[in-house]
């Protein structure tokens, strides 16, 4: 779903201090900027955050999106992450309905992704799939056909490749 | 506490350590309301060398600030209670936000473990105001509040200025709360890690904006409120004269150049004189100074000076290509930036490293002379033609007369027949059009400079806003004068009803008699006066001018149906630009 859409994945280091994020939702939300996916945890330095973030640009440029970003006072570093120079990784979890007959058929798609089975219970299975999430994109568009009862994604994270120079969008020392 | 020094520590609480870090910072006046959050922070106070100016409604000690910020340049610094005192201060905070103006805010909050119980008068102060402040912090313990001060003037104050304002828990200022009490060391650096604008342009983006300057036949230095932010008035001065470039000088930049100037085209915009608005139309070469084109400015965008390369200076990264992609992008300081452009300017020869602009300043000129700025007198009979008034008391009054304006038409008016030949001589809201301003900020103004003459130009409509705050300007013996120029109707609403809502007026109506200002500012301990004959105008104003132990309100009635001209229609392009009636029909 995140293909259809022109987006960038940013990765933005952060003080580690309350109110952060509600400040970088605020910016999008105010400039009518646009998150597709967001997802934030403490980094090694637990003075700061890394948010990856990944922004629709179709309705607005990347470049104003970084500025602005750059404006709030929390806000320490913005890299872009292309595809091509970094690895990215996404979680999913789903419950989807698997009466007696449709089970094998759902356990062989999850064998195929290398997924994981977390749950069962007489008729639904739990399961869980990392990867790009473009394998991600794959796997939930297949076992629609098998009602879905809840999904849940984490939202990419990503890193550079080793050795990979990111071009930080404007960096301060 | 004023003598006390980082060098030795001394326990206090926390309400003492916000006034010593204020005093630290050099802090003169606070504009404020005490209330129950902050009564804390109000007590050491008054063991305080800073002077606390005690306004009439929260709203106008952030407009004070912000007028004291205006002409000083300073950080204005304003403090109220918790709750409705901070919902009253939000429409400055925005107001300072909009027009970049450098202000500290102190608000009072409910004790911390009383946060998120919705106590009373508490409101999620920090949460309301995100999106309108430069920044904003609650802070959670004593200790940390010289800390919080330092860093929320220095954030203030640098880079692109703008509004901080300080959360502050009533318990971790309370002199009865134990916890409340610490050593008090003033921070010698700031910590943010993220913070750090760049003042100085780079080398390559100031030789490719001369680059451009040389070759340019029509160009336009178009300045905003950033070169009197940057104190940079005197360079850009230097720029102008020394390459023949033609100056417009927005809302938010009017005494950045001097009107009487040759150079000088005025105001440009949505009721920006033809000349400016059309130089801008047909210039080659738009310099961008400070300014960021504003849709009051640029009119329809799409349409906005069609043959224009632009060079943006600013500060502020995220102006440049916001509304219109420049050619050359400058990011950086004006003052500096301009002085790196003169200096390199001087090398390549000057004055003849330009290219000949006389054709473009005859073409100009031509303009100016057929589409001055023009209104009709008032008939003998007649009330009062505004723009008359707002000339008469212009040449009433000394050339650094500061004047300060609220919005609507009077504001249009004062920006069109005030000549500005000085900077930080006019104070008014751009970004945000706050109605009301004019009072409350002339107040801020005369207490940073009690010797210059402050008038405030208001409108009716703004008069019964913030009025009030007379009766501040009474008690703390700040005597500002009120230049009221009362058409009866809320007139630029009444304007647009006139020209795009059929004449239909709905909801404008005020009445030139209801109130009666000259009693309700005479109760407010005002002289007052009231002028309804062309005869009596400079006559009056002589005599408000003679004044100065108190404040004045000069009521002037004027003409109802008077509209602000030349206009642009919103959402229309420049080149639609309404001249004044009278000088219609021979357009080119």
């Amino acid at each position: 779903m995140t293909d259809n859409t022109p987006h960038r994945t940013i990765v933005v280091l952060v003080e580690n201090k309350a109110g952060v994020l509600a400040r970088v939702a605020d910016l999008f939300a105010r400039r009518g900027y646009n998150i597709i996916s967001l997802a934030v945890a403490p980094t090694h330095d637990d003075r700061f955050s890394r948010l990856t973030i990944v922004v629709d640009v179709e309705s607005v440029p990347l470049d104003q999106i970084v500025k602005q970003l750059f404006k709030l006072v929390n806000v320490v570093e913005i890299a872009e992450l292309s595809p091509s120079e970094s690895v990215e990784r996404e979680l999913m979890m789903a419950t989807i309905k698997a009466p007696q007959e449709t089970r094998g058929q759902i356990i062989e798609i999850v064998d195929i992704f290398e997924g994981k089975i977390l749950a069962v219970s007489p008729d639904h299975l739990t399961v869980s799939l990392d990867g790009r999430p473009s394998k991600l994109d794959d796997f939930e568009s297949l076992i629609d056909a098998y009602s879905i009862v809840e999904l849940q994604r984490s939202g990419r994270i990503a890193l550079p490749k080793i050795g990979r120079d990111v071009p930080r969008l404007r960096a301060i020392v | 506490m004023s003598e006390q020094s980082t060098s030795q520590p001394t326990r206090l609480n926390g309400g003492q350590a916000l006034i010593l870090s204020l005093e630290m910072e050099g802090v003169e006046v606070v504009f404020g309301y005490p209330g129950g959050a902050i009564l804390p922070v109000y007590d050491p106070i008054i063991d305080s060398k800073i002077r606390h100016v005690l306004v009439r409604h929260e709203q106008g000690a952030g407009h004070a600030a912000e007028g004291y910020a205006h002409v000083t340049g300073k950080p204005g610094v304003c403090m109220v209670t918790s709750g409705p005192a901070a919902t009253n201060i939000v429409t400055p905070l925005a107001d300072a936000y909009l027009d970049s103006v450098p202000m500290v805010c102190i608000t009072g909050q409910v004790a911390l473990p009383a946060i998120g119980t919705d106590a009373f008068q508490e409101c999620d102060t920090t949460g309301i105001t995100r999106s309108i402040t430069k920044h904003n912090m609650l802070v959670t313990r004593a200790e940390d509040i010289p800390r919080a001060v330092h860093e929320a003037f220095h954030i203030a104050t640098t880079g692109r200025p703008g509004p901080v304002l300080i959360d502050v828990p009533k318990d971790i200022v309370d002199a009865n709360n134990p916890n409340a009490y610490f050593d008090f060391t003033y921070p010698p650096d700031i910590d943010l890690p993220g913070y750090a604008p760049a003042a100085a342009p780079s080398p390559t983006s100031v030789d490719a904006a001369v680059e451009e300057m040389m070759k340019a036949e029509r160009p336009v230095l178009y300045v905003g409120g950033g070169v009197l932010k940057s104190r940079g008035a005197e360079v850009l001065r230097r720029l102008a004269e020394m390459g023949n470039i033609p100056v417009v000088t927005t809302l938010m930049a009017r005494g950045a150049f001097p009107d009487s100037h040759e150079l000088c085209l005025g105001m440009p915009g949505m009721h920006g004189n033809y000349t400016a608005v059309t130089a801008m139309q047909r210039s080659d070469l738009l310099v961008a100074m400070g300014s960021r084109f504003d849709d009051r400015v640029t009119g329809k965008v799409g349409a906005f000076a069609p043959e224009a390369k632009i060079i943006h200076v600013d500060i502020d990264p995220a102006e440049h290509g916001k509304v219109r992609r420049p050619d050359v992008s400058v990011v950086g300081d004006c003052r500096v930036a301009m002085e790196a452009m003169v200096a390199k300017l001087e090398a390549k020869g000057g004055s003849k490293a330009f290219a000949d602009h006389t054709p473009w300043r005859r073409q100009l000129s031509g303009w100016q002379e057929k589409y001055p700025l023009t209104y009709q007198p008032s008939a003998p009979d007649e009330l009062l033609k505004p723009q008359q008034v707002v000339e008469s008391l212009r040449d009433a009054c000394p050339a650094d007369t500061i004047v300060s304006s609220g919005v609507g038409q009077h504001q249009m008016w004062t920006s069109q027949y005030w000549r500005f030949d000085h900077p930080y001589t006019w104070v008014n809201s751009g970004g945000l059009g706050t109605m009301g301003f004019s009072i409350p900020a002339a107040i801020g103004a005369k207490t940073a400079f009690p010797d210059r003459m402050v008038w405030a130009v208001d409108g009716d409509g703004c008069f019964q806003m913030t009025g009030q705050e007379l009766i501040t300007a009474s008690v703390e013996r700040i005597p500002i004068k009120v230049a009221l120029l009362n058409n009866a109707y809320l007139g630029m609403v009444r304007q647009w009803q006139e020209l795009f809502y059929e004449e239909r007026y709905s909801e404008v109506y005020l009445s030139h008699e209801m109130p009666d200002y000259v009693k309700w500012a005479e109760s407010m301990g005002c002289v007052a006066f009231r002028v309804e004959d062309p005869s009596e105008v400079d006559v009056t104003i002589a005599k408000a001018n003679e004044i100065d132990d108190r404040p004045v309100v000069v009521e002037f009635r004027c003409h109802s149906d008077e509209k602000v001209y030349p206009m642009v229609p919103a959402g229309g392009s420049n080149d639609d630009i309404l001249v004044d009636p009278s000088q219609r029909g021979d357009a080119e």
